[in-house]
């Protein structure tokens, strides 16, 4: 009655809608970065032709560098990798730790801090906003890259633990087990054997945190000043207000910024789309 | 977030003895020293930085010179600014609209997704690719995919035979247009939702199934009640992220026209980082703080009439 590979899915019909939603669901997801694309390849003005064209009437390459040396965005480049760079390697150091020593280590007070932990998702940042802008203040370190990435050698954040913790949750604690027998110390333990086979959930994390600081707007808008700290993010936006008019230069350097962003997606693409890295979040 | 997912604790808690073996000695000074960067941020970057919001909300502060103690003054003058009303109507407005379309889009993107099909991975990697998108770069071009004369979406209106619209520009559509916008990135809401259905029985759904269940009376009877743990998660993660956009609000339309999208988090930066009024927004901040609370503690006392834990009753 039930066929057991396609139990979900029985008819032609059905898989002919089934694909024509996914298709429908395409053409919305990558619609509006077409426009991106072609809006950057318009010709100077072109961008105010009524009726907008679908595709331009001749491409425009050159607009890239115009608008790449409209700002010092090579500069805006560096900073922007050397923050997401330092941002994520404290925060897949740490946060690793703090969700081994959750998942595996039996010390005192664990469910009280992992109460804490996860109950800090639930505070709203804006709260600490204005404290944390004069703390790095009072230390001296307004206004540089500092305070961009510092904060996440500190455990990264709760959500990126919870993640982590979950899926180390998953695996067998046989070999871990055997280790200790054998006299292992636990930071042995913990970076030989259970962080290799903890690499989807901490490419996974790997992801979100290079996504979400190679993105972040907020906080080089409150932490930083000066041209030579600003960020690509921020770059963009001064760059987009002076000169809101040229929309194909913006959309040039959006497209440019989203490339890297796209590079390292498809590159760990496997890990997390599919669902693995995520699996202990089903809640079993 | 404690009661969403199960909580296993994989070995036993150290005992009560009266005098701590070495073993349990070894494990208290191991987790400690592993948890240690977290409980130092923790302290530094959360709990520091929310006891000192909390004291400046009771002084006036410009962010240099003295800091002058006024006691309640800030939250007299705040319950009597129609500003504030203001942002705190749009911001609701905002999440309480923008959240259940965000989860309804999310969930429906990720059914689709894990359906049994052939290249269902190819359009996975498709429907994320919004939901990586840095959120100016997002921003600028959506400003632009809106705009009156020469967008996209007024393209498409017109291609059709409707009127085109003043999305952003017109205080009564801006919040539906801000909204429409977001719904292009929940891959977030979605993987998470995918991750979820993933972890549904197949042989609950099978018996289901012989039992002579429709495909959607499964779905309501079975998946539902089986996620509602991943949907309570992003309800909960969902309003708090809402309760704060700012972005958006403050590259595209600078909380404009007339205020109509002057939202929370932007009047704070504004009273804060432009007027240089650190008590008064930091008290803002507080009463923030509070709405969140109040409204995560009723969504918790709500769920317990839908969210269904297998594992019988929620744990913590």
């Amino acid at each position: 009655m039930v066929d057991r590979e396609e139990k979900y899915i029985g008819s032609i019909s059905a898989k002919v809608v089934a694909y024509l939603l996914l298709l429908l669901g395409t053409v919305i997801s990558l619609m509006p970065l077409y426009w991106l694309v072609m809006t950057s390849l318009r010709p100077a003005g072109a961008e105010f032709t009524y009726p907008p064209e679908w595709i331009p009437s001749s491409f425009h390459p050159e607009n890239y560098p115009v608008a790449w040396n409209r700002a010092p965005f090579w500069l805006f480049t560096f900073n922007s990798i050397l923050v997401t760079f330092l941002a994520t390697l404290g925060t897949l150091l740490t946060a690793s730790m703090a969700a081994y020593a959750f998942a595996r280590i039996p010390f005192y007070g664990r469910n009280v801090w992992f109460a804490l932990t996860l109950s800090t998702m639930m505070l709203p940042w804006a709260v600490t906003l204005i404290p944390r802008f004069l703390l790095f203040k009072f230390l001296g370190l307004f206004d540089s890259l500092w305070p961009l990435f510092l904060p996440f050698w500190f455990g990264g954040g709760a959500f990126y633990i919870f993640l982590i913790r979950q899926f180390i949750m998953t695996l067998p604690v046989e070999m871990e087990e055997a280790a200790v027998v054998d006299g292992a110390s636990r930071l042995r333990i913990y970076s030989m054997i259970t962080m290799p086979l903890t690499k989807p959930a901490i490419a996974a994390v790997g992801v979100f945190s290079f996504i979400h600081h190679w993105n972040d707007f907020m906080s080089p808008l409150i932490f930083t000043n000066r041209e030579e700290t600003r960020t690509l993010a921020l770059g963009l936006r001064y760059f987009g207000d002076e000169q809101f008019t040229e929309f194909r230069l913006i959309m040039a350097v959006a497209t440019l910024m989203l490339v890297p962003v796209l590079v390292v997606f498809f590159a760990a693409n496997k890990y997390f789309v599919s669902g693995v890295a995520l699996s202990g979040l089903a809640g079993r | 977030m404690a009661d969403a997912v199960p909580l296993e604790v994989s070995s036993p808690a150290p005992s009560r003895k009266p005098r701590w073996s070495r073993k349990v000695k070894a494990d208290n000074i191991a987790g400690y020293l592993f948890l240690a960067p977290w409980v130092i941020g923790f302290l530094a970057f959360t709990v520091g930085p929310m006891v000192a919001s909390g004291y400046l909300s009771l002084t006036k502060y410009s962010g240099f010179g003295a800091v002058k103690w006024i006691a309640f003054e800030n939250y007299d003058k705040i319950f009597q600014d129609d500003l504030f009303y203001t942002a705190l109507y749009n911001t609701s407005y905002y999440a309480f609209l923008g959240v259940p379309a965000q989860l309804l889009v999310a969930l429906c993107l990720a059914v689709l997704l894990n359906m049994k099909l052939r290249y269902v991975n190819v359009f996975r990697t498709v429907y994320y690719i919004p939901t990586v998108t840095p959120a100016v770069a997002n921003v600028f071009l959506w400003v632009w995919i809106f705009n009156f004369d020469f967008g996209l979406i007024n393209s498409l209106l017109r291609l059709v035979g409707i009127s085109p619209v003043n999305w952003l520009w017109d205080p009564q559509i801006v919040k539906p247009a801000l909204i429409l916008m977001s719904l292009w990135s929940v891959g977030q809401q979605m993987v998470i939702f995918l991750a979820a259905l993933q972890g549904v029985s197949e042989e609950l759904l099978e018996a289901a199934s012989i039992d002579g269940a429709t495909n959607f009376r499964r779905f309501m009877r079975i998946t539902i009640p089986l996620i509602s743990p991943v949907i309570f998660l992003n309800l909960i993660i969902g309003i708090i992220n809402l309760f704060q956009t700012f972005t958006v609000a403050f590259i595209a339309t600078k909380g404009g026209p007339i205020n109509s999208s002057l939202f929370y988090v932007l009047y704070i930066y504004r009273k804060g980082f432009e007027s240089f009024s650190m008590g008064y927004a930091s008290g803002l901040a507080w009463i923030l703080f509070m709405i969140i609370l109040v409204i995560t503690a009723i969504q918790f006392y709500l769920s317990r009439n839908w969210v269904y834990y297998e594992s019988g009753g929620a744990p913590s």
